[in-house]
């Protein structure tokens, strides 16, 4: 019997493997697929990580070994593939040193990220030659490979590793010809915005599609059209640019199987298990952080969300299980959804964070949390957009007897 | 001097070189491309028709229904993944029924076993998230599912086993008189040549005759589903055909995805691009057989191409002597395979060819798959060889002993591509996302390809551009 077992060894892991550990726990195994831990910030090699945490610009790897240097007294297994988990808390893996295993955990952390939105899951239509990749892809052939995957390229998404890619592809000598989002606004940060391809006169093209890609073997160029507020393509607005490579960055999808296998409750909205206040999903002893849960944009958030996983997972082990009544969150106006869905007052530690998406690009409103008319908090934003996270914190006190609270985006009045 | 030369690498000439290779003869096949299946064979519904389909009294009746006994065997003994699953034409109105009733009695006469017309209760029953507006369907119990590469890989491999000389990345540019087949490498003299070549039946065929068919290429375009939209149905779910084909289909794959087209467009045979107009075409085709079906848990769309022509039935005979034209096999081809094969031989045999069994061959074929062994077996299989402890595709569970082993296969792979038809890695949720890179670097280590000249499928899909700065 193991006290804690976290699947993953990325910056949710991490984070939530040392944590538990700091919490109590003695027996905390970290089981990772790659060769190494780290996860995705191994090939992250820019630089705009821990500026909340660390107050520090770091690149992916750096901000990664000030976790990865902390794992006193934490097993690791890395190679190690995790083939299922029970809702019994069982852990079948498998690897090359030690074969087929099969553990129980007291508790368990699934940190096992996201991948990628592929060509098939936004059905671009085309023919099917080589050279398109998604962003992440790209850039682990460059990153950790040290190969090129084409020199002129178009960026379909606007994703954050989307437009990092732009830049990374142009300071390696290829040509990035265009940034092409189908929404009216970018779905990457701002500050990437700039760095990447403002910087660089990379053209982005927003309320904009690709209609075709063309190549027998290799791709040889796409066709870009305008769409309408429908997001269609607008007929007559259509114009074709020669390249060899095309660059998916088209969304981020948690990595689930595992959690659906076991039977846990995900929460169609964030494609996340449904977390309490304290990241346990619905089914008891088994919690989850990161990108796994909702898709975050600083790992500076993941790293702080997996911290309270890995807490929780270390007291739930010592046989102190979280108790007492359900408020449940819900998305108001202009809110997509929230982590966490459910909140157990009498769990929580004075405050509770709570991370969500809005909806639209918005100037000067107020984010409000109320339990039916009664505003529970409220905060002023002067700028929120769906590539940005919100983070708020609402004292536990101020929730009173609520059942549900909702949380939406409000007009300053 | 050959006995034999097959043009054409797919699934047509893959079986009938399975059949041949078991006989004396000295046996080649010329494929332009650089593995086997890499035409229609990747590219179907991936069925095995029961046989109620084709006019009764047909060549295309005899070797469906022939055909799909012989796979029903043929898998089993080759470890082709294949499932009966049965296969359903459902009826939406009364015209669609009295075609159910037409079909029911010509898979009668085609010799079809076990056919059965259901009402609108016993469709719901074996299919219960069909429309409403069904109202009856001919059951085929028969009917069943298959991994269509895996099957043509499957013939290849064991012909090579039994003295097939493969000539992949070999283009035939000319027959010549003599019998002598040209490519851009050399000329190969042989008794007989049996033009197996799908949609370019009609360019081999001409370098010797004017076909006396029209070749009619119909492209049809698929949404292939992640697995988590499997059991949304349970047999393959036709709706009635028409003028253009079988119309659109909804089908368990054996992989555990679902496969939902095709459509059916008069093409260029060379473009197999999916359109905007055709993936609308199928899609709304599709919610008339299952209204809840989720198009959005796609993960991949793709072409392929039918050789159709101006006549019904598949078109097999001598065009000259030494000459066999195997043309306009289009669906059910696959299905029809072996039988061609068996056919093929037949035709041989009475044309004069002497054929004496080789007295040692090989007619097995195993594979591991590490996702379907039990914890024992795993365990004791990574002790042996800890390769088959590393899972590479984590979408499909696919681990680095499989891979490594398609590199001492009988027809090793030179693309990922290639990889991905002999072991499956790749062809998941993530569509290579994750293993591509590693797969690329296996096929490297293992094959010495330099790292920018390894392509994703055919020549010229080259993968990475060069080194970094």
């Amino acid at each position: 019997m193991r006290e804690v077992i976290v699947i993953g060894g990325g910056p949710a892991g991490l984070a939530a493997a040392i944590s538990a550990r700091d919490n109590g726990a003695t027996d905390v195994l970290v089981i990772e697929r790659d060769t190494c831990v780290g996860g995705i910030l191994n090939q992250c090699i820019h630089n705009g990580f821990g500026l909340h945490r660390f107050k520090e610009e770091l690149s992916g790897p750096e901000y990664a070994s000030r976790f990865a240097e902390n794992l006193d007294n934490i097993e690791v297994l890395t190679d190690t593939m995790v083939l299922e988990v029970t809702a019994d808390r069982i852990v079948r893996a498998v690897s090359r040193d030690h074969g087929y295993m099969e553990l129980q955990a007291k508790a368990i952390v699934l940190a096992m990220g996201c991948r990628e939105r592929t060509r098939g899951a936004i059905s671009i239509p085309g023919d099917r030659p080589a050279g398109v990749y998604t962003a992440g892809a790209a850039q682990r052939y460059l990153n950790i490979e040290g190969y090129m995957v084409g020199k002129n390229a178009v960026i379909l998404g606007s994703g954050d590793i989307g437009l990092i890619m732009a830049r990374r592809m142009t300071l390696e000598g290829a040509k990035v010809h265009a940034c092409v989002e189908l929404m009216p606004y970018s779905g990457g940060l701002t500050r990437n915005i700039v760095q990447c391809l403002n910087d660089f006169d990379i053209p982005l093209y927003l309320s904009h599609t690709i209609t075709d890609i063309r190549g027998k073997n290799r791709v040889e160029g796409v066709t870009i059209a305008k769409v309408g507020p429908d997001r269609k393509p607008i007929a007559g607005t259509e114009f074709d640019i020669e390249c060899d490579t095309v660059l998916l960055s088209v969304g981020l999808i948690p990595e689930n199987e595992l959690t659906r296998g076991a039977g846990i409750p995900i929460d169609r909205r964030t494609n996340g298990a449904y977390v309490y206040e304290n990241m346990e999903t619905l089914c008891e002893g088994i919690f989850a952080c990161g990108n796994v849960v909702h898709v975050h944009d600083l790992v500076d958030y993941v790293s702080a969300e997996s911290e309270r996983a890995g807490k929780a997972a270390a007291i739930y082990a010592s046989g102190n299980k979280a108790s007492g009544r359900v408020i449940e969150v819900e998305a108001g106006n202009g809110v997509s959804y929230t982590v966490p869905q459910k909140i157990r007052p009498e769990n929580c530690d004075k405050k509770v964070d709570m991370f969500f998406r809005v909806r639209n690009v918005y100037q000067n409103v107020r984010l409000v949390v109320r339990d039916g008319d009664r505003v529970v908090a409220s905060f002023n934003r002067e700028h929120c957009a769906p590539g940005e996270m919100e983070h708020i914190v609402v004292p536990v006190a101020l929730m009173g007897n609520a059942e549900k609270l909702t949380v939406s985006v409000e007009e300053v009045k | 001097m050959f006995d034999i030369i097959i043009i054409g690498g797919g699934v047509i000439g893959s079986a009938v070189a399975y059949e041949l290779t078991k006989y004396n003869l000295r046996v080649a096949l010329f494929e332009k491309e650089n593995d086997i299946a890499t035409g229609t064979t990747k590219a179907n519904s991936a069925i095995i028709h029961a046989g109620y389909d084709p006019v009764p009294n047909s060549l295309t009746a005899r070797l469906n229904v022939r055909g799909n006994e012989l796979a029903h065997i043929i898998c089993k003994k080759l470890d082709v993944p294949f499932k009966e699953t049965g296969s359903v034409v459902c009826a939406f109105g009364e015209e669609d029924d009295e075609t159910v009733r037409k079909l029911y009695h010509r898979g009668v006469e085609n010799g079809v076993p076990g056919l059965k017309i259901l009402n609108k209760q016993e469709l719901k029953t074996l299919e219960p998230n069909i429309s409403d507006e069904a109202t009856t369907a001919l059951y085929a119990p028969t009917a069943g599912v298959i991994s269509p590469w895996e099957y043509a890989l499957a013939f290849a491999e064991v012909a090579v086993q039994n003295g097939l000389e493969l000539h992949l990345s070999e283009k035939v540019t000319d027959i010549k008189e003599g019998n002598v087949v040209v490519t851009e490498k050399g000329e190969y003299a042989a008794k007989y040549i049996i033009a197996a070549a799908g949609v370019n039946c009609n360019d081999i065929e001409s370098m010797v005759a004017e076909p006396d068919y029209t070749l009619k290429p119909s492209k049809g375009e698929y949404y292939l589903l992640d697995k988590s939209a499997f059991g949304i149905v349970n047999t393959v779910v036709f709706q009635c055909p028409n003028k253009n084909g079988k119309g659109v289909l909804i089908s368990p794959t054996v992989h555990g995805n679902i496969i939902v087209g095709p459509n059916a467009e008069a093409s260029e045979k060379e473009d197999l691009s999916t359109t905007a107009d055709g993936l609308s075409f199928v899609r709304t085709a599709a919610a008339k057989s299952v209204p809840t079906l989720n198009l959005s848990t796609n993960i991949r769309n793709f072409a392929g191409m039918r050789a159709n022509t101006n006549e019904e039935d598949f078109i097999i005979r001598f065009v000259r002597a030494g000459f066999l034209s195997l043309a306009g096999i289009k669906s059910p081809g696959l299905a029809s395979a072996p039988a061609i094969a068996e056919y093929v031989r037949q035709l041989l045999e009475k044309d004069g060819l002497s054929l004496t069994e080789k007295e040692n061959i090989v007619d097995t074929r195993k594979r591991i798959r590490f996702k379907e062994l039990s914890p024992e077996e795993k365990n004791a299989l990574i002790k042996e060889n800890p390769a088959y402890g590393r899972v590479i595709c984590r979408c499909e569970t696919i681990t680095e002993g499989e891979i490594v082993a398609t590199f001492s296969s009988p027809i090793p792979p030179v693309s990922i591509d290639g990889v991905k038809r002999r072991c499956n890695a790749g062809m998941g949720r993530c569509q290579g996302g994750f293993c591509a890179p590693r797969v690329l670097e296996l096929i490297h280590k293992h094959t010495g390809i330099p790292k920018e000249e390894i392509v994703k499928d055919k020549s010229g899909s080259t993968v990475l551009s060069g080194g970094a700065l």
